[in-house]
């Protein structure tokens, strides 16, 4: 079976759509949301609603820090324009879809792999794998054998060794068997902000019986995605950050 | 694992007999019923109080086996864990390794020459797919005979230390030493660089010397000191063990053992390319050495060494052979053009400009008939052959490319298409260029060689047209305008 993997989809509609198709036609049968479905986007209600039916068909999904902040007060200690933003979401979700994000669980484990949007080190305190240290701890504090992430929005794939954990940037479109005798822990990148200067969006396949992951990024209408944030009133630099993946 | 026995299943194979019993792991015979080839099943030793470390060669050999393909490789057939054991299996290779080889070297030049030719073009194959295999040497060269044809080919075996650009490398991060096995190693391996094409290229020319000289160019040191000696020290140049050995042997093989892996070819199809063209290597100081360099050069490289760490990595090596393409131009030295072959020059001239590592083939073909061999041994057929050369050398003077850069051949074949594509194939070329013919009677009837060149060849084919070629075919059709 081939597992859709998604990150970060950021209320981008554009990016989805397009990481859906890509991923239908990589053979994905089943679907996982690593978090992070509303902020910045332009299309919060249309993401929500398109993550509900793939959940309610079987697909998992887990809560980010921007779902966790659409459903509650914004904290005193976040600038304006982020509170703003932030308020903005709220307003554009019914309560029905408030109450989707609220019922979201933090991490799932399902076989040998976890599914969480930040570090398995504190996924509550939403912290970033940012890097080879960061990757050890979260490895370190789980005994899945696969970690699935996101909140970090850099495409990664980390691996245990002796030491501090294994880096690899991964390239698209090549599957990467992943060994049985190490631990590995993946990042497939952000679906609707990616951030690595390449504007296309990011997903992953991990296929259960060939036991491979696989990144992809899908190239997709991102001048639409970013003129929707500008017509909606939301910070310039929401859109501006979509043109050049920046 | 120790216990295993003849008949007892693992993974869904059946273990026949046992192959080899090696340090890292057992080496099996098994069957499948799906699949009618050989297999072969590698079991790693899984040792006590080792840890990972023991399995990272065989973890290696399971990521990258599955992304290599192509003949010069075993295919890949499955990999899985039984409980704690794993497993590969892969298709058993039919042949012998070189090992076998080297107890009756010194071989003569021609044979080390072939053998050199066919384990550079496996490793072109590989570099090809992004990977490097790091431990060339003759125990991991099979020398395959294909039982229909009798043709020869090596492959490679052995990917525990290799490094593939588009998958994580376990070696990399973890061991801080030297990776290879130290008669053969380069010495940007023992400096830890492990993604250098070029590497492999200088193992190869370690395996040649002394297929060529019966004798090992560095010994086999057991020290990292030793090891570092790689970084300076030059070999004693095989005509100096070997007299009569020919230059351009001598040329090949001490180009692969610079130290310096720019000073090396620039890629494996390259070096296949004057292995299987002897008379058209440009000799340099290299092929007259007759003893080691002066200890002057010798204490300078020793001198650059000290603080030799291993460097940045760098994307020009990345994408093998990118840079230094085998470019062929196919020139019709008989119905000479000369708006078409002043496009091809432009077109060429163009090519070779933005690649500085281009080589340059220029190729002709002389029209045999089609039953009997008109010879061109006698007379009128030599003068013919050296008009060709001629001609040819006349096309290639304004793009004033050094000798090392370019290399002609006249070609005799009744099928002139046929023969351009097998000299692409047979040369590993990456980019063929020739011109296209107006209409005439003949093209109508035999069809053009260029459409034959362009269908049946595995690389890059550019036609090239003079601009005005439309005007001399008549009066253009209305809808020929945008053809």
């Amino acid at each position: 079976m081939r597992i859709a993997l998604l990150a970060d989809l950021h209320a981008n509609r554009e990016a989805t759509e397009a990481c859906l198709a890509a991923l239908a036609r990589a053979g994905c049968t089943r679907h996982v949301f690593l978090g992070d479905l509303v902020g910045y986007g332009a299309d919060p209600g249309w993401v929500v609603d398109t993550v509900r039916d793939h959940v309610a068909r079987g697909a998992i999904a887990v809560l980010g820090n921007h779902d966790q902040a659409a459903f509650k007060s914004p904290s005193e200690h976040m600038h304006a324009q982020a509170r703003e933003a932030i308020a903005w979401t709220q307003r554009q979700l019914a309560p029905e879809q408030q109450a989707f994000l609220r019922a979201l669980p933090l991490q799932v484990e399902e076989e040998d792999r976890l599914y969480v949007h930040a570090t398995a080190a504190s996924p509550a305190q939403w912290g970033y794998v940012s890097g080879s240290a960061a990757a050890g701890r979260s490895l370190d504090a789980t005994t899945q054998w696969l970690t699935l992430c996101g909140h970090e929005h850099l495409p990664a794939l980390y691996y245990t060794q002796p030491g501090p954990a294994g880096h690899f940037a991964p390239t698209p479109g090549v599957p990467m068997p992943l060994v049985a005798s190490r631990r590995w822990l993946a990042i497939p990148g952000a679906c609707g902000q990616p951030r690595d200067g390449n504007p296309a969006a990011a997903c992953a396949v991990f296929d259960t019986d060939a036991r491979t992951l696989t990144f992809l990024r899908v190239p997709y209408d991102h001048d639409r995605a970013a003129r929707k944030i500008v017509d909606a009133g939301l910070p310039g630099g929401f859109a501006t950050r979509l043109l050049d993946g920046g | 694992m120790p216990g295993l026995q003849p008949g007892q299943p693992l993974g869904g194979y059946t273990l026949l007999a046992p192959l080899h019993e090696g340090g890292m792991a057992s080496l099996w015979r098994v069957s499948h019923p799906g699949q009618a080839f050989p297999l072969l099943m590698k079991v790693p030793h899984l040792g006590y109080g080792e840890g990972i470390t023991k399995l990272v060669g065989f973890e290696v050999e399971r990521m990258l086996m599955p992304a290599l393909h192509g003949p010069h490789v075993p295919r890949f057939v499955a990999s899985g864990d039984e409980g704690e054991q794993p497993w590969l299996v892969m298709e058993q290779v039919q042949g012998e390794t070189l090992r076998r080889l080297l107890d009756q070297a010194p071989l003569p030049p021609d044979r080390v020459a072939r053998l050199g030719a066919l384990a550079a073009t496996a490793l072109a194959d590989l570099h090809r797919q992004h990977a490097v295999h790091l431990d060339v040497k003759p125990s991991n060269l099979v020398l395959h005979v294909d039982p229909a044809t009798g043709e020869e080919r090596v492959v490679l075996i052995d990917f525990g230390l290799s490094h593939h650009a588009h998958l994580p490398d376990l070696l990399s991060e973890q061991f801080h030493v030297p990776l290879g096995t130290a008669p053969y190693i380069s010495p940007e391996q023992v400096l830890g660089v492990r993604d250098d094409p070029r590497s492999d290229l200088f193992s190869l020319g370690v395996v040649l010397y002394h297929l060529a000289t019966g004798q090992r160019p560095f010994g086999n040191p057991t020290s990292r000191r030793g090891l570092r000696r790689r970084l300076y020290q030059d070999p004693v140049p095989p005509r100096a063990i070997v007299p009569d050995l020919p230059r351009w042997l001598q040329e090949i093989v001490l180009r692969c053992l610079e130290v310096d892996p720019d000073a090396r070819h620039p890629t494996a199809a390259q070096l296949a390319f004057d292995l299987q063209h002897p008379e058209q290597v440009p000799l340099t100081s290299r092929a007259g050495r007759d003893q080691r360099e002066g200890r002057l050069s010798v204490a300078k490289r020793w001198f650059r060494s000290l603080g030799a760490e291993s460097p940045a990595p760098t994307a020009a090596h990345a994408a093998p052979g990118g840079d230094a393409p085998l470019v062929m131009v196919a020139i019709d030295t008989k119905q000479q053009d000369r708006d078409l072959d002043a496009a091809l020059n432009d077109i060429v001239q163009r090519l070779v400009q933005t690649s500085p590592g281009t080589r340059l083939a220029c190729v002709t073909v002389m029209r045999t008939a089609r039953i009997g061999m008109d010879s061109n041994l006698d007379e009128a057929g030599r003068n013919r052959h050296v008009k060709r050369l001629v001609a040819m050398r006349h096309w290639a003077r304004t793009l004033q490319l050094p000798d090392h850069r370019i290399t002609f051949h006249v070609l005799e074949a009744s099928d002139v298409a046929q023969a351009l594509v097998e000299f692409a194939r047979g040369n590993g070329i990456d980019h063929v260029v020739m011109g296209a013919r107006g209409v005439t009677g003949v093209r109508r009837i035999l069809g053009s060689v260029s459409a034959q060149v362009v269908a049946e060849s595995d690389c890059t084919v550019t036609v090239v047209r003079a601009s005005h070629a439309a005007r001399r075919t008549g009066p253009a059709a209305p809808d020929a305008a945008g053809a």
